[in-house]
C-alpha cells in the first residue's frame, strides 16, 4: 500500500490518502475503517434521471464520493472490500443523505477521515506500508485423500482450493486401486499449483505432509513437468521446499510455521512470530500457569499490577463496532507497552489468529507469577464465558439488512 | 473413566430366547420414515430375520433369519478381529506374515517370490513382511503405511487380522485399524535399546496400548519379539514383561488377568504355532498361537439397529464396494441401506466375508458389500451406513468425557484438534472446557476450568470446523461413540461421546 497524503490533528482527528497495491490491502483497509468514519473514492453510481416526456434514462457514472460509514464487508476469497454508507457531501448527481456502497478498487486512492486515529490504526497504516515485511508463501499441506492449497502473506492465510479425492485403501492382492486413487490425486493438486500459484510472486512454495505423501508429491510434481514441458515449473524448482507436518488439514500450517527450514525464510514475518509467540505463551502455561492468563478480565487486571510481557490480542477485537470496548483493548495495548511489555496483533486469518480468537481473543505471558488473579476469578467465571460468546461471532455478515436497504435504494 | 464396563450389551444367545417374532417388514417401508428427528431408538426391537415376503424378497429369494444363523456360526467357531500394534520396525509385519504361513494361509511359492524379490533391492529379511505389506512405496521403504487386511483360523477361533502401521505418521491408519478390533497383540523389539526407544516418550509403544485401551480393547497379547537376536535370554524377557506390566496395568488400566505375555521371533518362528525345547527351555507357557486361540469374543450387539462403519470405499463391478466392519445389527442381501451424513438410499447387492461371498453379515463383521443405487461420491470414507428406520445422528457439536493424556502444553478453550473418529478425522476446536472430574469418584471437581493439566478427567465440548460427521453417543454406541484427540502428531486425549448438542449439518 502506498501512503499519499496524512494529516492528523492534535485531538487525532484527522485523514489518511492511501492506494492499495495489493490483495493484502484491502485487509488492511477492512481493519482501518471502522463505523461513522469517513470514506472519499472513486466509485461508480448508476443515476437515473427521468426526461419531460416520462421516459427513465438510465447510466452509470464514475464520480466521487464521501460517505459515513455503516458497514464494511470483507471476502477474504477475492478480496473485495464494500464499504456501505450514507452520502456526506452533496454532489451533482447524487443527493445528500442517500445509501451508497463502495467497492474500493486497486490502485486507486481513498481517503479515510478518522475522528480519532488510534495507535492500532496508525500502525496498520505503517504495517500496510512497509514493503520490507512483506513474504508471500504458498503452501499445500496433504494427507491421503485430502489438500490444502494455501496462500500465506504476512496477515493473511487464504485457502485457495481444498482438494477431497478419496484414495481406496490397499487391499489384499491388489493394490491397483490404490495406486489410481493417488495418482489421481496429485493430478488434481498439480492441477490446483498451476492455476493458483503465481511463481513471480511467491517465494517459495511449501509442500507438508505426514509419511512420505509430499516426497511422492514432488516427485510426481516435477516428473509431470518435465512430461508436459512446464518451463515455470521446472525453472521454479529452488522454490520448492518439503516439510513434514503430521496433517494435511489447515492446522499443519502451524506446524509449517514450526519447522526450522521455514522459520530461517519467514523468520521476521509476522505470521512466524504470531506462531512462536502463542507457542509460548501454551508453553508457560504449562510450566506455571500463574504467569499465563486468557481472558480480558485476567488480563486487564495483570496490565494493571505491570506485569505484562507479552501481550497477544487479534485484530477482530479492534474491529469491534462498539467504540468503549476498542478503547478498552487500546488502553491494554498501551498500559502493556508502557511497563515495557511486548504487543503482538494476530491477524484473525491466520491460523494461529484464529486459534487466539477462540481462547476469548486476549492473552498475556506475564513477567511474574500473579497467583491470586486466578482465586479472584474463580465467582465470575460464567460471566466471562457469556463475553466470549459475543465475542466469537465475527460482525462480517451481520448487515443483512442494510444490503437489501442498499440495493432497495441504490 | 471406565472404558472397561462396555460389554454389558445383551448377549445374542440371551436375546435369541426372547426374540419378539415381530415381523418387522424390512422393505415394506412406511414405519420408520416418519421418525422424527435422528435420535436413535436404540432399545426398539429390530427388524428379525423371518419377515413377510416382500416384492424385493421374492426377487432375491427367501429372508435369512440372521440371528438364528449367527448363533449357528458361533456355536460353530467364533470370529473375532485382531489387531497387531506397536512400534515401528518392532516386526508386526513379519511376525504376522509368518503366522500366516505357518497357518498355511499364504503358499510357499509366494514366499519364495517374496524372498526372491526382497533379496533383490537388498531387504531379505523382510520378505514375510510383504505377505502383508503390498503397495510399492511400503516395499521399498520397508514400513507398512495402511492398515493390512487378512484373515486366519485357529482351531477354537476365526480370525479378521488388521495390521497397523508403526510409524508415527500413520497413526490415523493405527486407529482405524484399532477402531475395527476387538483383542490386539502388542508386538514389541526385545533387541537392547530397541525396546527401550520403543518404550520411552518418543516411542509409539506406550502411545498405542493407550490408543487401543482407549478404543475399547480389552484383551492384549503381548509378543516379545526378536528374542532370537539376544539369544532367547530369559532375563530379558522378564525384564520386559515387568516394565511392561507397570505400564500397561497403571496407566492404561488394562486388567493384569487380560495381559498375556509371550515370547517368541517373527523371523525364525520360534514359538508362534509350535514352541521350540531346544532354544529356550525356560519358557513353559503356551506358543502365540495357542493364546489368541483362547481370547474371548465379547458379546455384540446384534440386536441392535444395523450400523456399520466405512473404512474403504473403491468402484467394484456392478456397484460401489464399501469395506468396514458391521458395528452393530446385521445385514443381508437385498437389504436397503442408509448412508449417513447424506441419507442416501442404497441397496445390498453382494456381500463377502472375509473374503468370502456369503448372503448375510452380522456385528462384528469385517464385510465388504457391493451396494447398487447409489453414486460413488455419496458413499465415504467415515459414512456410517445404517438402518434406514433408525439412523445415525450426524452432528458438529457434541459433549465428551476425555482423558487428557501426557501432553506438553496444557489444553485451554479454543485448543485445536484433529478429532480421529473410526477411520474419519476431521479438524476441530475443544469450545468449552464444562468441568473437571474426578477419575474414581465421577464427582465434578472444578466448574469451567481455566485449562486441563495432563492426566486429567474431564466434560467438554467439542466443534468441528467442517463437515459434520455420523457420531453416537457411548450410552447408545460403544464402537461409535468414542473419539480420539490429535493434535500435532500426538494423541492429546481420549474421549467418549456423551450428548450430541446439535442435529445436521
Amino acid at each position: 500500500m502506498k501512503l499519499v497524503k496524512q494529516f492528523i490533528e492534535k485531538d487525532k482527528s484527522g485523514y489518511v490518502t492511501l492506494i492499495p497495491e495489493e490483495f493484502e490491502d484491502m485487509w488492511h483497509v477492512y481493519n482501518l475503517i471502522q463505523k461513522h468514519d469517513q470514506l472519499r473514492a472513486v466509485t461508480i453510481r448508476r443515476i437515473q434521471s427521468e426526461s419531460s416526456t416520462g421516459s427513465v434514462d438510465s447510466q452509470r457514472i464514475r464520480l466521487t464520493l464521501s460517505i459515513s460509514v455503516d458497514n464494511v464487508d470483507f471476502d477474504t476469497q477475492v478480496g473485495m472490500l464494500r464499504i456501505s454508507g450514507r452520502v456526506i457531501v452533496e454532489n451533482p448527481h447524487v443527493k445528500l443523505g442517500t445509501f451508497h456502497t463502495i467497492d474500493l478498487e486497486m490502485n486507486r486512492s481513498f481517503t479515510l477521515i478518522k475522528p480519532e486515529w488510534d495507535v492500532i490504526a496508525l500502525e496498520r497504516v505503517q504495517e500496510a506500508c512497509d514493503i520490507t515485511k512483506k513474504a508471500d508463501v504458498a503452501a499445500v499441506v496433504c494427507q491421503e485423500g485430502l489438500a490444502n492449497i494455501c496462500l500465506l502473506t504476512s496477515s493473511m492465510t487464504i485457502i485457495r482450493q481444498h482438494i477431497d479425492c478419496p484414495v481406496p485403501r490397499k487391499r489384499k492382492g491388489s493394490v491397483t486401486n490404490y495406486e489410481k486413487g493417488l495418482k489421481r490425486f496429485f493430478e488434481q493438486i498439480y492441477q490446483a499449483i498451476l492455476r493458483h500459484i503465481d511463481f513471480d510472486i511467491v517465494k517459495c512454495v511449501i509442500l507438508g505432509s505426514p509419511g512420505f505423501v509430499r516426497e511422492q508429491l514432488y516427485e510426481y510434481i516435477f516428473a509431470e513437468a518435465v512430461r508436459t514441458d512446464n518451463k515455470t515449473i521446472m525453472q521454479n524448482r529452488s522454490k520448492f521446499i518439503v516439510v513434514h507436518t503430521s496433517t494435511g488439514h489447515k492446522q499443519a500450517l502451524q506446524e509449517v510455521m514450526n519447522d526450522p527450514a521455514i522459520k530461517i525464510k519467514l523468520a521476521d514475518t509476522k505470521a512466524a512470530q504470531e506462531v512462536q509467540a502463542l507457542d509460548q505463551f501454551y508453553e508457560m502455561m504449562n510450566m506455571d500457569p500463574d504467569r499465563a492468563f486468557y481472558g480480558y478480565k485476567d488480563v486487564s487486571k495483570a496490565a494493571e499490577r505491570g506485569a505484562i510481557g507479552t501481550l497477544l490480542v487479534t485484530d477482530e477485537l479492534f474491529r469491534a463496532a462498539d467504540v468503549v470496548k476498542r478503547r478498552q483493548y487500546i488502553a491494554l495495548v498501551e498500559s502493556a507497552r508502557a511497563s515495557g511489555g511486548k504487543v503482538f496483533v494476530f491477524s484473525s486469518l491466520h491460523v494461529s489468529g484464529e486459534n487466539l480468537n477462540q481462547l476469548t481473543g486476549v492473552a498475556a505471558i506475564l513477567n511474574f507469577p500473579l497467583p491470586d488473579l486466578d482465586d479472584e476469578e474463580e465467582e465470575q467465571v460464567p460471566e466471562d464465558d457469556a463475553d466470549l460468546d459475543e465475542d466469537g461471532l465475527p460482525p462480517m455478515h451481520s448487515n443483512q439488512n442494510h444490503d437489501i436497504l442498499d440495493a432497495v435504494l441504490g | 473413566m471406565n472404558f472397561g464396563s462396555s460389554l454389558k450389551t445383551q448377549s445374542a444367545k440371551k436375546a435369541a430366547g426372547s426374540t419378539p417374532s415381530a415381523k418387522a417388514p424390512l422393505l415394506s417401508g412406511g414405519d420408520g420414515f416418519d421418525r422424527s428427528g435422528a435420535v436413535t431408538p436404540v432399545g426398539s426391537a429390530p427388524p428379525s430375520g423371518i419377515s413377510t415376503p416382500s416384492k424385493a424378497s421374492t426377487k432375491i429369494g427367501k429372508r435369512i433369519d440372521v440371528v438364528t444363523e449367527y448363533q449357528k456360526r458361533v456355536a460353530e467357531k467364533e470370529s473375532l478381529n485382531l489387531v497387531v500394534i506397536g512400534h515401528v520396525d518392532a516386526g508386526k509385519s513379519t511376525l504376522m506374515g509368518h503366522l500366516l504361513y505357518l497357518q498355511g494361509e499364504v503358499t510357499e511359492k509366494t514366499i519364495r517370490k517374496h524372498e526372491r524379490d526382497a533379496q533383490k533391492i537388498g531387504k531379505a529379511s523382510f520378505a514375510f513382511a510383504w505377505v502383508l505389506d503390498e503397495t510399492g512405496e511400503e516395499r521399498a521403504r520397508g514400513i507398512t503405511m495402511d492398515v493390512g487386511v487378512t484373515k486366519f483360523e485357529t482351531e477354537h477361533r476365526r480370525f479378521t487380522l488388521l495390521d497397523a502401521p508403526g510409524h508415527r505418521d500413520f497413526i490415523p491408519n493405527m486407529i482405524s485399524g484399532t477402531a475395527q478390533a476387538d483383542v490386539a497383540i502388542l508386538v514389541v523389539d526385545a533387541t537392547t535399546g530397541e525396546f527401550e526407544s520403543g518404550f520411552d516418550a518418543n516411542g509409539q509403544t506406550k502411545e498405542h496400548a493407550l490408543l487401543a485401551r482407549s478404543l475399547g480393547v480389552q484383551q492384549l497379547v503381548v509378543a516379545v519379539n526378536k528374542l532370537d537376536v539376544v539369544g532367547w535370554s530369559e532375563a530379558r524377557f522378564q525384564e520386559i514383561v515387568a516394565k511392561l506390566e507397570q505400564f500397561l496395568v497403571k496407566d492404561a488400566s488394562f486388567k493384569k488377568s487380560s495381559l498375556i505375555f509371550v515370547p517368541c521371533s517373527g523371523f525364525t518362528g520360534e514359538n508362534l504355532v509350535r514352541s521350540v525345547v531346544e532354544t529356550f527351555a525356560w519358557y513353559k507357557g503356551p506358543t502365540l498361537i495357542q493364546t489368541i486361540d483362547k481370547l474371548d469374543a465379547p458379546t455384540r450387539a446384534v440386536e441392535k439397529p444395523f450400523r456399520m462403519s466405512v473404512t474403504d470405499v473403491f468402484k467394484g463391478t456392478g456397484g460401489v464396494s464399501a469395506a468396514g466392519r458391521l458395528e452393530a445389527g446385521h445385514i443381508q442381501i437385498g437389504e436397503a441401506i442408509m448412508v449417513m451424513p447424506g441419507s442416501e438410499m442404497a441397496v445390498v447387492k453382494n456381500m463377502e466375508v472375509n473374503d468370502e461371498p456369503t448372503r448375510w453379515a452380522a456385528a462384528g463383521d469385517s464385510v465388504l458389500l457391493t451396494l447398487s443405487g447409489i453414486d460413488i461420491l455419496q458413499v465415504s470414507t467415515g459414512s456410517v451406513l445404517c438402518a434406514r428406520d433408525a439412523p445415525i445422528p450426524v452432528t458438529t457439536h457434541f459433549a465428551a468425557q476425555i482423558v487428557v493424556f501426557d501432553v506438553k502444553i496444557p489444553i485451554t478453550v479454543g485448543f485445536p484438534i484433529i478429532m480421529h473418529h473410526q477411520s474419519h478425522n476431521e479438524p476441530g476446536v475443544i469450545s468449552k472446557l464444562v468441568a473437571t472430574i474426578d477419575k474414581g469418584t465421577g464427582e465434578v471437581v472444578k466448574k469451567n476450568p481455566r485449562h486441563l493439566g495432563k492426566n486429567t478427567t474431564a466434560m467438554v465440548e467439542i466443534r468441528l470446523n467442517g463437515r459434520a460427521i455420523p457420531l453416537e453417543t457411548f450410552k447408545d454406541s460403544k464402537e461409535l461413540g468414542r473419539v480420539m484427540l490429535r493434535k500435532g502428531g500426538e494423541t492429546v486425549a481420549a474421549g467418549i461421546v456423551t450428548k450430541i448438542l446439535s442435529f445436521g449439518s
